[in-house]
């Protein structure tokens, strides 16, 4: 992982805050099956929807962004589950197959 | 997690210093922990576990469940000297998945004819490393066999705690530098790291199979490197 390029997620999450924007992290924390991000990995969001990083490949970023606009709001984290057995997976799921769980928090 | 927490990992990624962030998953409380730092009872052991084994995941500490995320820099080699050698250790360390840096002064070894597609540096380490330092994520293996090339770095590996530090050179000629390295002011302990003759010994004969012993050897400081935080 590069730390010095633009496309890093916690240094962009870093420079919005600091610039005073609001601001959520997204964290892979477990994986199931074949999963297209390994935990730890992360999608960085800002009080307007702007992301950079990854949680899958690109399956479920959409939905991880607006869960991140309501912990932003709320300021209170949350754990979301995506998966082909998940109910969700009819709206937004992994082709891969595989599951993942997502922390999502404010950047107080 | 807090601005403060995230300033400080971040810091910590620039200067190529290993962290592992701790997630507390019941109540959203973050730790930033970084090598070296003394961590006692059982979040120490599985804090030097995530360092060991660079993978994330939940664990269970006295009933919380906590997620603990390592940030490890990415391991590179440094070489000094555009030998033989180096020219097979360029082509095999990608694929082992280290960046490899070659340094060397002399202008007829270092030529990008002989090393197409490799970082190559014509300008003596003492002037390089100045501007690029050495740390524990680097290893340094010095294989041009001319004393007034190999020492610094070889020191300046020793003193920065590099995880791997290997020179050429048969035990004669390694005999003689440890006095050199003495004058320096490395201590017997330090000096005592350097792998001499380099290599894994697998009967390496061939400048390609030295390469070999010389990365199978990296790989294995890596992977057994000392990093307790156990208190």
């Amino acid at each position: 992982m590069t730390v010095s390029g633009i496309l890093d997620p916690l240094t962009t999450a870093q420079s919005w805050k600091e610039a005073g924007r609001e601001v959520a992290i997204a964290t892979v924390i477990d994986t199931w099956g074949s999963a297209p991000r390994p935990a730890g990995s992360h999608l960085v969001i800002d009080g307007e929807g702007n992301f950079e990083g990854s949680v899958s490949g690109g399956c479920v970023e959409g939905a991880v962004i607006t869960e991140a606009l309501d912990v932003i709001a709320s300021g209170a984290p949350k754990m979301l589950e995506f998966g082909v057995a998940d109910e969700t997976a009819w709206r937004v799921g992994l082709s891969c197959g595989g599951r993942i769980r997502v922390y999502v928090e404010r950047l107080g | 997690m807090q601005l403060k927490a995230l300033v400080k990992l971040n810091a910590a990624r620039r200067d190529r210093k290993a962290a592992v962030v701790v997630t507390d998953l019941s109540d959203d409380k973050v730790q930033v922990i970084l090598e070296g730092d003394a961590v006692p009872g059982p979040l120490g052991e599985e804090a030097v576990k995530a360092f060991r084994s660079g993978k994330a995941g939940t664990v269970d500490v006295e009933g919380q469940p906590l997620f603990l995320n390592v940030h490890l820099p990415p391991p590179r080699i440094v070489v000094i000297g555009a030998v033989h050698i180096s020219q097979a250790l360029a082509q095999l360390a990608p694929v082992a998945g280290y960046d490899l840096t070659i340094i060397d002064p002399r202008t007829a070894f270092a030529t990008e004819e002989r090393f197409e597609g490799v970082e190559l540096i014509a300008d003596w380490p003492e002037d390089v490393l100045k501007d690029r330092p050495l740390d524990a994520y680097t290893a340094l293996a010095a294989v041009t066999h001319d004393p007034k090339i190999d020492d610094f770095p070889l020191s300046e590996a020793l003193r920065a705690g590099c995880f791997y530090v290997g020179a050429l050179g048969s035990r004669k000629t390694h005999a003689k530098r440890i006095e050199r390295l003495k004058e320096l002011g490395r201590t017997d302990n330090e000096i005592g790291r350097i792998a001499a003759p380099i290599g894994l010994d697998i009967g390496a004969a061939s400048p390609a199979e030295i390469a070999l012993a010389t990365l199978a050897q990296i790989v294995q400081a890596f992977r057994r490197r000392d990093l307790v935080t156990a208190g």
